[in-house]
């Protein structure tokens, strides 16, 4: 009867190897399964086609910002005066949470010149996403967010309160020395 | 916990049934179940919830008939709701108000349960699936509030998914992946609705499984002593509790409708009838009462991640609570020390609400005149939340696990029956 007899433990690696291949068909087949249904809630194809949006900076007077909207997002476009230029330049760089200079927060135009009057950033907060009210609000004569209390100078740099970073810079460029693409 | 003769089926179709489907079984021992003796009525929360649920789901799938998740439509489609189509007026608020009252019934339902030690073995289970279901609930509720699409729901939305980007490296992609876009906007909103209507049937899941767990060791009670002997501690839930929850039940729905006909948006915000504008933050933005604790708490700390861990941690602490909490006396009527720490926790979470609605820099109280501006100075909401936060914390972390090791607690009663029959009258 002994040539009959076939335990499971005298003939292991077959079995294991069938229960260890169907198991990682599994994980890979219910991964496989899983991202489209996790990917399907990123940005749709139409969401993410880069869309641009054009300024014509000649309209904003001295002194007076206006909010353009980019992919959803409020890009403030300031006219700084020449106050506000000075003040932003004032400051020691290094003491700053979020080290620029003020021509660090400026794109060169065409002839590689900075416009130091014209500043453009996407307006929103980097703590929690609020638009920061303009106008020289705050402690730095540049923005104020009124949702958790931070104050952004006059090149939008964070200067205090909770958030973390420099408003960001959009990507844009100058078409002519007045007219500007972002995105 | 058994200990009653179960059911007996006495009809020959009630034997036919028990014997192929026994639903009629399952029922009688849900509500024939030895309930102790002396629940008093902070016990008839979990019956409140169980009812305020059901009516959540049966307005939310009536609301969801007439409204239009699309960022164009979204509020118009509430304004329809609430003046146009027929007892919309009252439905809709039913469902607003309704979740504040799930809110104001889970906070009293927690609270118990934290003071008469609800979540001590053998309860941590039926304490951690609660505290899921409450996290859910959050969720359930923000995503609510941002469906009719008013300047609060946008900015409200807007600020919780941008918790998420906090997190270094993968922050940014997780607030995008939650947006479907570059920042909150059409597939948002949709989204929102999706999960808005399946996640209360999640809720209801989890519900069904913290009843079976409680159904496993039985209710704690106000004594924290165990049932010793079920004939002489307990008394079947039917009709016994049925009808004291009963009560409680109509007592909590008279609040609930005083708020619906008469201030129907007493707890809402006004800014939320302007329509959602991307380009335009309000001056004061608060979430729902129900978050202002935790909104005082994110913004207690200075440092945007750090602001961020501190809030959920607030709520992660809850998971580990019936292993922080070293004491074996279940019942903080019986912990003097403990009862007045805990007063202290009850009294910082609503001072934390206090501050969560407040502007930081406001003052809770005056204590002299800036010298050089002349501006009033003082404890500003700032600190006063940077204390209550840090109690907060200091009473799951430290002052429950210490407690239990150097509190000398006071005599408890031999049983539940005794307990009841000493302060009623004495028998021989």
């Amino acid at each position: 009867m002994a040539e009959t007899v076939s335990t499971p433990s005298e003939n292991p690696s077959r079995r294991d190897f069938i229960y260890i291949a169907t198991g990682a068909a599994g994980v890979v087949g219910a991964g496989l399964y899983a991202w489209p249904l996790i990917d399907q809630m990123n940005p749709a194809a139409d969401t993410k086609a880069l869309s641009t949006t054009e300024v014509d900076l000649s309209s904003v007077e001295e002194g007076q910002q206006i909010i353009v909207k980019w992919q959803g997002k409020p890009v403030f476009v300031r006219h700084r005066t020449q106050k506000e230029i000075d003040e932003a330049r004032a400051v020691d760089v290094s003491t700053l949470r979020d080290p620029a200079t003020d021509e660090q927060r400026l794109v060169v135009n065409g002839e590689g010149k900075y416009e130091p009057q014209y500043l453009i950033m996407i307006g929103i907060c980097t703590h929690l996403g609020c638009v920061p009210i303009g106008n020289n609000a705050g402690d730095y004569d540049g923005w104020f967010c009124p949702c958790h209390g931070s104050h952004y100078d006059t090149a939008g740099r964070i200067r205090k309160g909770p958030a973390p970073k420099n408003l960001v810079l959009p990507p844009y460029q100058y078409l002519t020395d007045t007219l500007v693409k972002i995105g | 916990m058994s200990g009653y003769p179960g059911y007996d089926p006495k009809s020959g179709i009630e034997k036919w049934l028990d014997a192929r489907l026994p639903i009629v079984r399952l029922g009688y021992d849900t509500f024939i179940f030895p309930t102790p003796r002396n629940l008093n009525y902070w016990w008839t929360f979990g019956g409140i919830l169980a009812v305020i649920l059901m009516s959540q789901i049966i307005t939310g799938i009536i609301l969801a008939m007439h409204y239009v998740p699309h960022v164009d439509l979204a509020f118009d489609s509430v304004q329809h709701i609430k003046r146009d189509v027929n007892f919309g007026w009252m439905l809709q608020p039913m469902h607003a108000v309704g979740a504040s009252m799930m809110f104001l019934a889970v906070y009293i339902h927690m609270f118990r349960g934290i003071y008469y030690g609800s979540y001590k073995s053998p309860r941590e289970v039926l304490w951690i699936v609660g505290v899921v279901i409450y996290l859910l609930m959050m969720a359930t509720g923000f995503m609510g509030y941002v469906l009719p699409w008013g300047q609060m729901s946008f900015w409200g939305a807007t600020v919780i998914t941008n918790l998420f980007s906090a997190f270094p490296l993968v922050g940014e992609s997780i607030t995008q992946w939650l947006w479907g876009g570059f920042a909150v906007d059409d597939p948002t909103l949709n989204r929102f609705f999706s999960l808005h209507f399946v996640l209360p049937f999640a809720i209801l899941g989890l519900v069904i499984l913290h009843v079976w767990a409680l159904h496993v060791p039985g209710n704690n009670n106000p004594t924290g002593v165990s049932v010793k002997n079920v004939d002489k501690d307990t008394l079947p839930f039917h009709p016994y509790y049925t009808v004291k929850d009963g009560f409680a039940i109509v007592v909590f729905l008279m609040v609930f409708a005083a708020f619906i006909f008469f201030m129907p948006d007493a707890l809402n915000h006004p800014d939320n009838y302007i329509r959602a504008n991307p380009l335009v933050t309000p001056a004061h933005i608060v979430p729902e009462w129900y978050y202002l604790p935790f909104y005082a708490m994110l913004r207690a700390v200075p440092n945007k991640l750090g602001g961020v861990i501190t809030m959920f941690g607030a709520i992660a602490v809850l998971f580990v609570l019936p292993w922080l909490d070293t004491s074996k006396v279940r019942s903080m009527r019986y912990r003097p020390l403990a009862k007045l720490f805990f007063i202290i926790f009850v009294l910082a979470c609503i001072g934390l609400g206090w501050a969560g609605a407040k502007s930081p820099t406001d003052l809770v109280f005056v204590t002299g005149t800036d010298a050089a501006t002349g501006a009033p100075t003082g404890l500003s909401f700032l600190w006063f939340a940077r204390i209550l936060t840090l109690y907060y914390y200091v009473f799951f972390v430290i002052i429950l696990p210490v407690l239990g090791l150097v509190e000398k607690p006071k005599d408890r009663p031999e049983s539940i029956e005794k307990s009841v029959l000493n302060t009623t009258h004495e028998e021989a």
